[in-house]
């Protein structure tokens, strides 16, 4: 979540230094900068996303090294779930909590002339992306694990497509349902990496031991 | 009111006059909602926009959500009535450090002057008798703030001031066998705040008149809106039954009549049996059966329709200036009620006159309109105007400064009056600046009052000259006896108190349909149970679910 955090910070620095250098009356350009500053965040979230493997994958070699029966007492795959869970959360957070402030008092309808669905859209909207930061955690790790990058440039394509659609708002169709349906694909693909199969999932639905 | 079920039941309870038919008691209505009165017209427009855009119901339907609202703030902190909220007050003023008031009472001060200077520090003796004339300041309205009074209150005291400064110009006036009180009283409108006090305070040796020394009463009461040229004097008739009482009331009459021969101004008298309008003479009546007469512009039903409301405006009385006029010149210029006025003005100086014992010719005493007409410019139109900004006291500016609107209610800053009559009246001992001392006045300084105005900008540059006034203003505390007594329910006295405020704000905003937030908030707690379901089914079937591991250390949560 921390580095997240960080990865959230420098971004915003430079979107709003570029902003601050421009000037505030045009439209094309304010629009303008505003695209290449998601694209450049999300590109400083999966650098950080790898910079926090390296990270870890040094701690696992100090775990080993200390553990009695030289395994490490947490597997890659745990942590890359956790590490997808911070992030998601954390950008969450971000997300919602202004939202949530302004919806104390009245006046909240879209907020500042957005739809009346705002706050609606808003909340599943985070939805979609904590989960898509758990599933691309667990993704990005395996594909570091393993050496296979076409599986790393795949979570940073669909990282920017989701982020992209979301320059649809207010056609909120137009960010929801590429997001879900990237989700869903997201979420089978790690499911299946973790060590599932749909056999599996037949035997869990019919509640067989 | 003087009239209750031991004196004159008959006139009780409005059972023989009612005097404002067409009044409809708004104010006195307890309403659980704030009322917002807006004046300015950008304030109504971003009001009126947000209802074009939003609330307009299209093709016959109604609006639909988001819908244009508003959310008003009037918060007040006392609750219930007066014995509540000062009960409250009082404990929190007893026993906590930092006490928490709740409510205030009515607080002012009336005005008062005499003819002949009265130490007001000493007592006056039994034998010296004092004619009383009295006028109201105050006026009241739905909303605060706004209560011209055109008629109510200014009409009254303006021409009391012309017939005080009209009086000073007899001759022989510190020679007169009796003294003459002119009185204002504040917060009659709230039960008779001003004249129930000074009442008691005569009664209780705390104003240098006692109840004995006023020889007669004379009030003015509501006198722009004559029909033709009758004013009216009414009368109480219960005190008249009293034979000696009834016959100085006949011959306060019969010199009030006498005084207006040869003036514009038909004095009536109205029928015996007819009570008496609500006048501050009724307290006085209480306490003493004093003869007295209120002159007014109406028989029997007021003549003014907006009494006791913010449209009780100049225009009601008659006040208009032709367009095209400078401020300058639309202070000078003289109304028709300005001059009527003055008429009313020169009648009652003439019968004070008589009435104080003067003997000699009265052709002197006459009102001046110009007076007259500058006080009504003030009063009603602009406050900020050359006239007063030259007679009022140099830290005292600031209140003609603020207000350029109409405005005046119980809460008024008298301290403008003070400087009215002691200009009208006084002498005005002339200090060049630069040389001011303190006068050494042959006299006790307790019987006059010494006041440093402004004076008059001179021609062509921002200075004034300012000069010294001496005069016989005095001020007396007009807060209800009930307060002093402690007697916050009483029914004798007036109990009226302001609750403590907020600040008075309103905002304007979209609010989205009731249904969309119950959907909302529906949809989010059922996804927070699945989620929690989802969660412990996977959780207990984990292995189950993740079957083949690729490393050691299944995942497992």
């Amino acid at each position: 979540a921390f580095f997240w955090l960080v990865s959230l910070l420098l971004s915003s620095l430079i979107w709003f230094i570029a902003v601050k250098a421009s000037d505030p009356r045009d439209e094309p350009l304010q629009r303008g900068l505003l695209i290449f500053g998601v694209v450049f965040s999300v590109l400083l979230q999966e650098v950080f996303r790898f910079l926090y493997y390296n990270l870890l994958r040094k701690a696992i070699e100090g775990l080993v090294a200390l553990s009695e029966d030289g395994c490490s007492p947490i597997s890659i795959q745990q942590m890359a779930y956790v590490a997808g869970v911070g992030f998601g959360l954390m950008s969450g957070a971000f997300s919602m909590i202004n939202l949530l402030a302004d919806a104390l008092g009245p006046g909240t309808v879209g907020i500042h002339g957005d739809s009346q669905l705002y706050f609606l859209t808003s909340a599943f909207m985070t939805m979609v992306l904590i989960f898509l930061h758990t599933f691309w955690g667990i993704l990005f790790f395996h594909g570091c694990e393993h050496r296979r990058w076409w599986e790393i440039a795949a979570v940073v394509v669909m990282h920017l497509a989701v982020s992209g659609s979301t320059f649809c708002n207010p056609l909120y169709v137009g960010s929801l349902v590429p997001s879900y349906l990237l989700m869903a694909i997201a979420a089978v693909w790690a499911y299946l990496l973790s060590g599932g199969s749909a056999q599996n999932v037949w035997r869990f639905l019919l509640c067989k031991s | 009111g003087v009239y209750s079920k031991d004196y004159g039941p008959e006139y009780a309870h409005c059972n023989t006059t009612v005097w404002n038919p067409v009044g409809s008691g708004l104010s006195y209505e307890d309403f659980d909602f704030p009322i917002f009165l807006l004046e300015d017209a950008n304030e109504t427009q971003v009001i009126k926009q947000c209802y074009q855009d939003h609330n307009i119901p299209r093709d016959g339907s109604g609006p639909e959500y988001p819908l244009c609202a508003m959310q008003l703030f009037s918060h007040m902190h006392a609750v219930t009535s007066t014995v509540t909220c000062m009960r409250r007050s009082s404990l929190q003023s007893t026993f906590s450090i930092n006490p928490e008031i709740v409510c205030d009472p009515l607080l002012d001060y009336n005005v008062w002057s005499t003819l002949q200077p009265i130490n007001s520090s000493g007592k006056v003796e039994p034998d010296k008798e004092v004619i009383m004339v009295a006028t109201r300041i105050d006026s009241h309205s739905f909303f605060w703030n706004i209560a011209p009074g055109a008629e109510s209150a200014v009409s009254s005291f303006v021409t009391h001031l012309a017939a005080a400064e009209a009086l000073h110009k007899a001759s022989d006036v510190h020679l007169l066998q009796r003294n003459v009180m002119f009185t204002f009283f504040q917060g009659e409108t709230f039960d008779y705040i001003g004249s129930s006090r000074m009442v008691y305070d005569m009664e209780n040796d705390k104003f240098p008149l006692r109840l004995d020394n006023i020889h007669s009463f004379v009030e003015l009461n509501q006198v722009a809106l004559r029909n033709g040229s009758a004013l009216w004097m009414h009368t109480d008739p219960v005190s008249r039954l009293n034979a000696s009482v009834g016959a100085q009331v006949r011959n306060l009459l019969d010199i009030l009549s006498s005084s207006s021969v040869g003036s514009n101004v038909t004095l009536e008298e109205v029928e015996y049996s007819q009570p008496l309008p609500p006048s501050s003479f009724q307290r006085f009546l209480r306490a003493r059966h004093i003869p007295g007469v209120v002159l007014t512009d109406h028989r029997a039903a007021f003549q003014n329709r907006y009494y006791q409301s913010m449209y009780d405006t100049p225009e009601n009385i008659g006040v208009q200036y032709p367009a095209g006029l400078s401020p300058e010149e639309t202070l000078e210029y003289v109304t028709d009620t300005a001059k009527a006025l003055a008429d009313v003005a020169t009648v009652v100086a003439r019968a004070l006159y008589r009435l104080a014992g003067g003997a000699n010719n009265t052709s002197a005493i006459q009102a001046d309109p110009k007076t007259v007409t500058r006080m009504l410019y003030g009063f009603l139109i602009k406050m900020n105007n050359s006239w007063f900004q030259s007679i009022i006291k140099p830290d005292l500016q600031g209140i003609l400064g603020k207000s350029n609107t109409r405005r005046k209610n119980t809460g008024m800053g008298l301290i403008p009056r003070g400087s009215f009559l002691s200009l009208n009246k006084g002498t005005a001992w002339l200090f060049p600046r630069g040389s001011l001392q303190s006068p050494t006045p042959p006299f006790s300084s307790q019987l006059y009052d010494y006041a440093w105005v402004q004076g008059s900008l001179e021609p062509n540059s921002t200075s004034r000259a300012p000069y010294c006034v001496r005069s016989t203003v005095h001020l007396s505390k007009a807060l209800s006896p009930a307060f002093e007594l402690r007697q916050w329910g009483s029914t004798e006295y007036s109990t009226w108190t302001e609750s403590r405020w907020k600040e008075i704000r309103a905002r304007i905003f979209l609010v989205a349909s009731k249904e969309l937030e119950i959907i909302t908030l529906v949809v989010g707690i059922i996804i927070l149970v699945f989620s929690l379901l989802a969660t412990y089914f996977i959780n207990a079937k984990a292995d189950i679910l993740f079957s083949l591991p690729r490393d050691p250390g299944a995942v497992a949560y």
